[in-house]
């Protein structure tokens, strides 16, 4: 259990609460309609339709849909790139399943005649991490509280998508990154690329920064038009995280900003929309939790207009509040001038 | 009497569906068995139907398990569905060992009854019982978090003082097992150092006319007695009283009540004085709390 109490939130959960927490689309919600296939996507042939986009020199992205997970997209809402090097090809994400590494292989193979010479893993939420069984023979890296929480928590995201998705994660098992990457500048190559540890969406969240050509995939602290996930989430790190990584791309000269979810821009939107949902999130559950509301009562409030458009809404709002208006409901009858739980 | 709630739709009343997830097909025989099952002969209407026989007793939300439930929480004694009894979960259980549960049967008031008390099942569970409160002085509104095992019928059995039920429902789906996993603080094994404590505040901002609501934490561990090798260990009775030892509230607390439970009262005023919280589990550990002001 050592592994699982690096990682603040989830402590002590069992298995199956914590598969419900990371429902991430636990079924579909009365009234919500099932999701039509995206463009590209074979339901039948369980065929992603992945697509290669470049979005700088040597920079590549594999978005996913923009959306929560659903048979119809086949689970694969992540979006996942590539950074070249002299030595070989940097690969961000591996995606939902085995299918989706292998597809995603593929799809690499097709446009590069460049090996893929480190697989890196973001964070330790399924999508980052559960293709990695199509790179058993690359060198896959993770910080090192993401290695302990796939671990940990590996069976139960399997299972999690299984009943979300179906057949398209037949034969996916989890494979945790085989080796603890360390924060700094790729050492290998002229290409100056950072990997950045930061916070605050999971324990340890890895941001890859290429300085030469502008591109950043700023892993799961980042999402665009899509309500963030907060399974494992600490508000005030990931706000301080927020605050620290917009500080370092405003010094970058910013082509692409890759976010974890949702489309790829050219500016800070998409911080600034996570910062916007995070800030107004904790301010819900401190304001309801010190005027005595229930959980149901805060699961029935109206979502302001500004983020009704937003991909996933209302359920992962739903979820957000569930997993964390508990310790903002304790910590309120504790006190009477509680501020955010941390 | 209150009508009994319309119905929303006219299904396709050959639809075979077991009426699991979705009442509709019961508002159809409901509509047609009304009066019936309104003075609880619901047994009988299936001959006035179809061939098909109504194995739920008239219930709106098609439960093949209500019959059975009303034999076993009301007895003989008169009953109607009352939809003005608010029953509130979310759609769909997100944390199947959490899920939020709030009954408001203030509308009973306004019509004219008063509450003996107000029982909570969910038909589904394998311990169907989840509370069972007596508002006494306090306004007919609880909220808890529940253990839900499967989705379910939810209900609110309000016994009036006349002796009679007025039944209030809703439908909440769940993937499924929280009755039968053992809870945080069982896994870690750190129930045993916060047993019977005790958080308790007074909310007096929810709004005008709002009134005042209690909100009360106790750390127990609420085993359910399903899981292998843990026998069923948990709180079963809790009450409120004041310095001239008045009763408030008083409630019963069944296995699948969450974890830590969490409750919320609701009372026109607060309460005046000191006010003490007692009550016990089932292995006998006492509680007695006051309230902060």
């Amino acid at each position: 259990m050592s592994a699982r109490s690096t990682l603040p939130g989830a402590t002590g959960l069992t298995s199956l609460a914590l598969a419900l927490l990371l429902g991430l689309g636990a079924g579909t919600p009365a009234g919500a309609q099932p999701a039509p296939a995206p463009a590209g996507v074979d339901v039948a042939r369980l065929d992603y339709g992945l697509k290669p986009r470049q979005i700088g020199p040597g920079a590549w992205v594999i978005e996913g849909a923009v959306a929560d997970f659903s048979r119809a997209n086949g689970c694969n809402i992540i979006n996942t790139g590539w950074i070249e090097t002299p030595q070989g090809l940097l690969l961000i994400n591996t995606g939902p399943s085995r299918r989706y590494g292998q597809q995603q292989r593929a799809a690499i193979e097709g446009l590069s005649q460049r090996p893929v010479l480190q697989v890196l893993n973001l964070n330790l939420h399924p999508d980052y991490f559960l293709g990695n069984q199509a790179w058993q023979d690359r060198p896959i890296g993770a910080l090192g509280g993401s290695i302990a929480g796939m671990r940990a928590e590996g069976k139960a995201y399997e299972d999690n998508l299984f009943r979300l998705c179906g057949d398209w994660m037949q034969g996916t098992e989890h494979r945790p990154a085989s080796a603890v990457v360390e924060p700094g500048f790729w050492p290998a190559g002229p290409r100056r690329i950072e990997l950045l540890r930061l916070e605050g969406h999971t324990a340890d969240d890895l941001v890859l920064i290429d300085h030469d050509q502008g591109v950043v995939f700023a892993g799961g602290l980042v999402f665009a038009d899509r309500v963030p996930t907060t399974p494992h989430a600490n508000l005030p790190r990931w706000l301080a995280s927020l605050d620290a990584l917009e500080a370092r791309l405003r010094a970058l000269d910013l082509k692409a900003l890759v976010p974890s979810h949702g489309p790829v821009r050219a500016d800070l939107s998409g911080l600034a929309q996570t910062r916007d949902w995070l800030q107004w999130l904790d301010q819900r559950l401190l304001e309801s939790a010190q005027r005595g509301l229930d959980l149901g009562e805060v699961l029935r409030l109206p979502v302001p207009e500004r983020f009704a458009a937003w991909a996933a809404q209302p359920a992962e709002y739903i979820r957000s509040v569930t997993q964390l208006y508990p310790r903002y409901e304790v910590q309120a009858l504790d006190s009477v001038t509680a501020g955010t739980p941390r | 009497m209150p009508p009994l709630p319309a119905p929303q739709e006219r299904p396709d009343p050959a639809d075979p569906a077991p009426s699991a997830v979705m009442p509709a097909r019961r508002q159809w025989l409901q509509r047609s068995g009304r009066g019936l099952a309104a003075t609880g002969l619901a047994a009988l209407a299936p001959g006035l139907l179809r061939a098909e026989p109504d194995h739920t007793g008239g219930d709106p939300l098609g439960s093949m398990q209500w019959p059975q439930i009303r034999r076993k929480f009301t007895g003989q004694e008169a009953l109607q569905f009352n939809p003005e009894i608010l029953v509130q979960g979310p759609p769909f259980a997100e944390d199947a060992m959490n899920v939020p549960l709030q009954v408001d049967a203030r509308a009973l008031l306004r019509q004219g009854h008063e509450i003996d008390r107000i029982v909570l099942v969910a038909d589904r569970n394998p311990v169907q019982q989840i509370a069972s409160f007596m508002p006494q002085q306090a306004r007919p509104v609880l909220a808890l978090r529940f253990r839900l095992e499967q989705g379910s019928a939810v209900r609110a059995l309000v016994r009036t003082r006349a002796g009679a039920w007025q039944v209030g429902q809703t439908w909440i789906n769940a993937a499924g097992g929280g009755c039968t996993v053992p809870g945080a603080t069982r896994t870690d094994g750190s129930w045993a150092r916060t047993l019977n404590q005790v958080q308790a505040r007074l909310f007096s901002n929810l709004g005008a006319g709002d009134g005042t609501r209690l909100r009360v934490r106790i750390m127990h561990p609420m085993d359910t007695g399903l899981v292998a090798g843990v026998p069923a260990f948990h709180l079963e009775e809790l009450e409120l009283r004041d310095a001239a030892d008045r009763l408030w509230w008083r409630l019963e607390l069944h296995e699948p009540v969450a974890e830590n439970p969490l409750l919320t009262f609701e009372f026109d005023q607060r309460p005046p004085g000191r006010l003490w919280l007692q009550g016990r589990d089932n292995n006998g550990n006492l509680i007695r709390h006051e309230v902060q002001a």
